[in-house]
Order: C-alpha cells, then structure tokens, then sequence
C-alpha cells in the first residue's frame, strides 16, 4: 500500500501539478478571489480528476489509440457537465460565482494530462489515487492562493471578516492588487519558490550559460 | 490484440459507445436535477426583488424566508409601448401571465419584442420586450406602496439584470438589485455590494421637468439626483446609469409611472 500513499502524495509537494508542472494556472488566476468559491472548485477539479481517471483506466485496453485524445475529452467533458448541473442544484449561489470555470474544468490541462500520462497506463485504482492526488496537489495550491487574495485583497476569509475595511468602518484598507489577477502569478512565482528552496531537486537548470564579460573583446 | 483494437471496426464501435453511455449519463443527470435548479434560479430572482424592495436583510433572513416574504407582492403585466397594466381580457388573448411570464425568455421573440434603434438604445441591450412583469406592494384597489420594476442594461461584460424598487410616488428609489451580471469580481462586480447599493434608497429618478435626471457619479455624487461610481468600473458604472436612463425613458417604464402611479 505504500505504493498508493506514494501515488497520492507525491502531487502534493514534490510533483505539484501547478508549481512543478505549471498547468492549471488559468483557473488558479480566475477562481481564487474568494476562500469558498476556490474550495467548491477544487472539489470539483478533484472528483473530474479522479472519476475520468478512473473510467479512462478501465476502458484503456479497449481504446483505439487512433482516437484516445477524443475519448478522454468526451470523458471528462461529460463529468464536467454532471459536476456543473449538480452544482446548479445543490450550490446555486457558489455555482453562480464559478459561471464559465467549472465548465472550463474540461480545458484543464492537469486532467487531461493524468489521463493521457497516468491512467493510459495503469490499472483503475492506482488511476483512481493519482487523480484525487493531482487534485488535492491542485487544490492545496489554490487555497493558499485564495487565503491570501481574500485575507488582503478584501479583509476577509470565507465571507466572514478578519480585517476590517476602512470602507465597513474598519482599519485595514484592502489591497485592491489583490483581487486581480496578476496578484496570483505573484503568490504562484512566491510558492514555487518556497517549494523549489525546500526541494532543491526541481531546481531547472539554465538552458544556456551567460559567457563571462571580455574586457578587450571591442564587441561594442 | 493491438492490431484488434485499432482496427476500423473497433474505433467505431468504441466511439460510439463512449458517447451512447456519456449522452445517457448527461441527459439523466440534466432530467433529474431540472427542477432542483429552475427552483433555485426563482429563489434567486425572488430574493432579489425582494433585497431590492429592502425587504430581505441576509443578516435575518435566510432562503427559507423568501417565499413567505414574496408572497406579499403581486405580480402585474405592464404593456410597455401603451404605458399601462394589461386588462386580464388583454393577458388572456396573449395567453400571458404574470406569475409565470418570463421576459428574459421571450427577449429575442419578434412577437414579444423590438428591436431598438442605435439612438434609442441607450443601455445597448438590442432588443426591448413589449411586456414586462413588475411587482407590486398594494395598499388598496390601484394604491401602491411600492413597485418593483425589472431593468437591463450592457455593463463591461455583458448585460447586468436586476430590480428596481420604486416608492409610490415612481420617483423616489427604495432600492436597487442586481441577480444576474458578468462583471469584473471587486470591482463592476461591486454593484452587488450592499454597502454600494445602500446609497440608491431615497434618490430620486426625475427632475421638476419629469426628465431622468438620474447620474452615477466619479468622485462622490450626493446631490438626490446622484449616486457615487464604482472607483475603478467607469464602463460599469456608466453602465448602470444608462440602464436606469433607458427603463425610466420614454421607451421603458417612463409613460407607465406617468400614467398609473
């Protein structure tokens, strides 16, 4: 078992679909503005992930390979669809909030990716276990993101009010920085350099290396 | 087996049952949940109207209090271009009505609406509808303590749909609220904040010459014609004010206020 632990957690810090991998950056900028709009979306992003995951494995023998891209999105577009009618019923209000992102859940490249890279290959399970991984992987990061955005850009967490704003009679005048999208790239390139110091490993090396300054070179 | 799998027959076969099985999956799942979400979406438009009137206050009432809250009002068929009710007899021959009647529904309907002229269309919303629901707040036969009015209009995104509430007298605003708009969260997206919409209650929409002479201002409007702009959504905020000039004009609610209030 400690193979699925592996499988579970290895997304989480180590091969962070986002830090590591850069994907899902799209959704990452445009949902984070608020705690519990990231929280429903990473719940959704993590069960598209894990189910398409899962049914990608268990037909993957039977897949012709001429046509396996098409399936995969026929896949997940379908669990995308289910996600965002269940939430139109059970969630309205949040469901409102989301508008195009959960339907954009199928363009995430973090679920095509573990189909096509995990599930294509592996036996449903183990599939099953890397996509609730790479989700929770997806979701971590974006609740860190969320947390600071709200905390700053508006004063409060989940709707309930930790710094009061001037503009509510409070103190804290909020980063309006925080609430637009660039800020996001900021926290994202902050976190993956945290995560890159902890594990030095993911450390890229340079593509090329600067030659040294030559001082009688007259190139100028 | 792997010459099996890729061979013709195969890809069709299994292209056609991954979609046989996603089709019935989505079709089921769409069926089902249908009137779990159109119940939703009238609860929403409900609230609302009803957080528009300044009747529904989300520190003391939850969901469940909307449809108790909502049942006060009435809702009632306004005939747009005559500028009055529609008699029950007109209603009946349109086969309208006015508790089920759904105007967004029937927007782009040649037989519902009409196509607005560049001039006159000052909210950039295209198409006007020829019959609108409204809700009232009755005191008596033809008295009304309040009235609330469906408005539209293009913000920065999209069209903004909401409520106006208006006191009896179709001029002093009691409130204003939006249930459907695709601006920017933080900032056009304030024209949902309550702290924003708690400074419309008590302005008033015309001028001692029955003009609109309603403004969203840059930089603190208090006068009672004025409210303050959104800091940051100028095409927002511009947006609101044409959406007001429009459904208060000429073409909107303008002759009804004049004729029925």
């Amino acid at each position: 078992m400690s193979g699925m632990k592996e499988i579970l957690t290895k997304p989480l810090f180590r091969d962070n679909p986002i830090t590591l991998q850069i994907l899902g950056i799209c959704s990452a900028l445009a949902v984070t503005t608020s705690l519990t709009v990231t929280l429903v979306m990473c719940v959704a992003l993590t069960s598209v992930a894990a189910f398409a995951n899962l049914f990608v494995s268990v037909i993957r023998n039977h897949m012709p390979s001429s046509i396996r891209i098409i399936i995969q999105m026929t896949i997940i577009a379908s669990l995308v669809i289910l996600v965002d009618q269940v939430l139109q019923a059970i969630a309205y209000d949040i469901s409102k909030q989301l508008s195009v992102f959960v339907g954009l859940i199928i363009t995430n490249c973090i679920v095509l990716g573990r189909a096509e890279a995990f599930a294509m290959k592996n036996p449903p399970f183990p599939s099953f276990v890397d996509g609730v991984g790479n989700g929770m992987g997806y979701s971590l990061i974006l609740i860190a993101v969320a947390t600071l955005r709200e905390l700053f850009g508006a004063g409060t967490l989940m709707g309930v009010t930790i710094l009061p704003s001037v503009a509510n009679g409070g103190w804290y005048q909020p980063n309006g920085l925080m609430l637009l999208a660039p800020s996001a790239f900021f926290i994202i390139g902050g976190l993956i350099w945290v995560i890159r110091s902890r594990y030095t490993e993911q450390v890229e090396q340079d593509e090329f290396v600067m030659a040294p300054h030559t001082v009688e070179g007259g190139a100028h | 087996m792997s010459s099996n799998v890729n061979s013709v027959s195969n890809v069709i076969k299994v292209a056609l049952a991954v979609c046989a099985v996603c089709s019935v999956i989505i079709s089921s799942a769409a069926v089902v949940l249908k009137p779990m979400q159109e119940a939703n979406m009238l609860l929403d438009r409900n609230k609302n109207i009803l957080a528009a009137a300044g009747i529904f206050d989300a520190t003391q009432h939850t969901n469940a209090d909307v449809e108790r809250l909502f049942a006060e009002f009435t809702p009632r068929l306004v005939d747009l271009d005559a500028g009055r009710f529609l008699t029950e007899d007109e209603a009946a021959r349109l086969e309208l009505d006015a508790a089920t009647y759904d105007q967004q529904r029937v927007r782009n309907d040649p037989e519902f609406s009409d196509a607005l002229s560049g001039a006159d269309d000052v909210a950039s919303i295209r198409r006007r509808v020829k019959y609108s629901t409204i809700y009232t707040l009755d005191s008596g036969p033809d008295q009304y303590d309040l009235v609330v009015i469906p408005v539209s209009g293009y913000g920065l995104w999209g069209i903004m749909y909401g409520y106006l509430a208006l006191e009896s007298d179709g001029n002093t605003i009691r409130g204003l609220g939006f249930y459907e708009h695709g601006e920017t969260p933080g900032l056009g997206g304030e024209i949902s904040n309550p702290r924003w919409l708690a400074q419309w209650p008590g302005k008033r929409i015309f001028d001692d010459n029955d003009e609109v002479a309603f403004r969203v201002v840059k930089g603190g409007g208090s006068g009672e014609h004025q409210v303050d702009g959104l800091a940051g959504a100028t095409l927002t905020s511009r947006g609101v004010e044409n959406m007001i000039e429009f459904w208060l004009g000429d073409l909107g609610f303008g002759p009804f206020l004049d004729n029925e209030l």
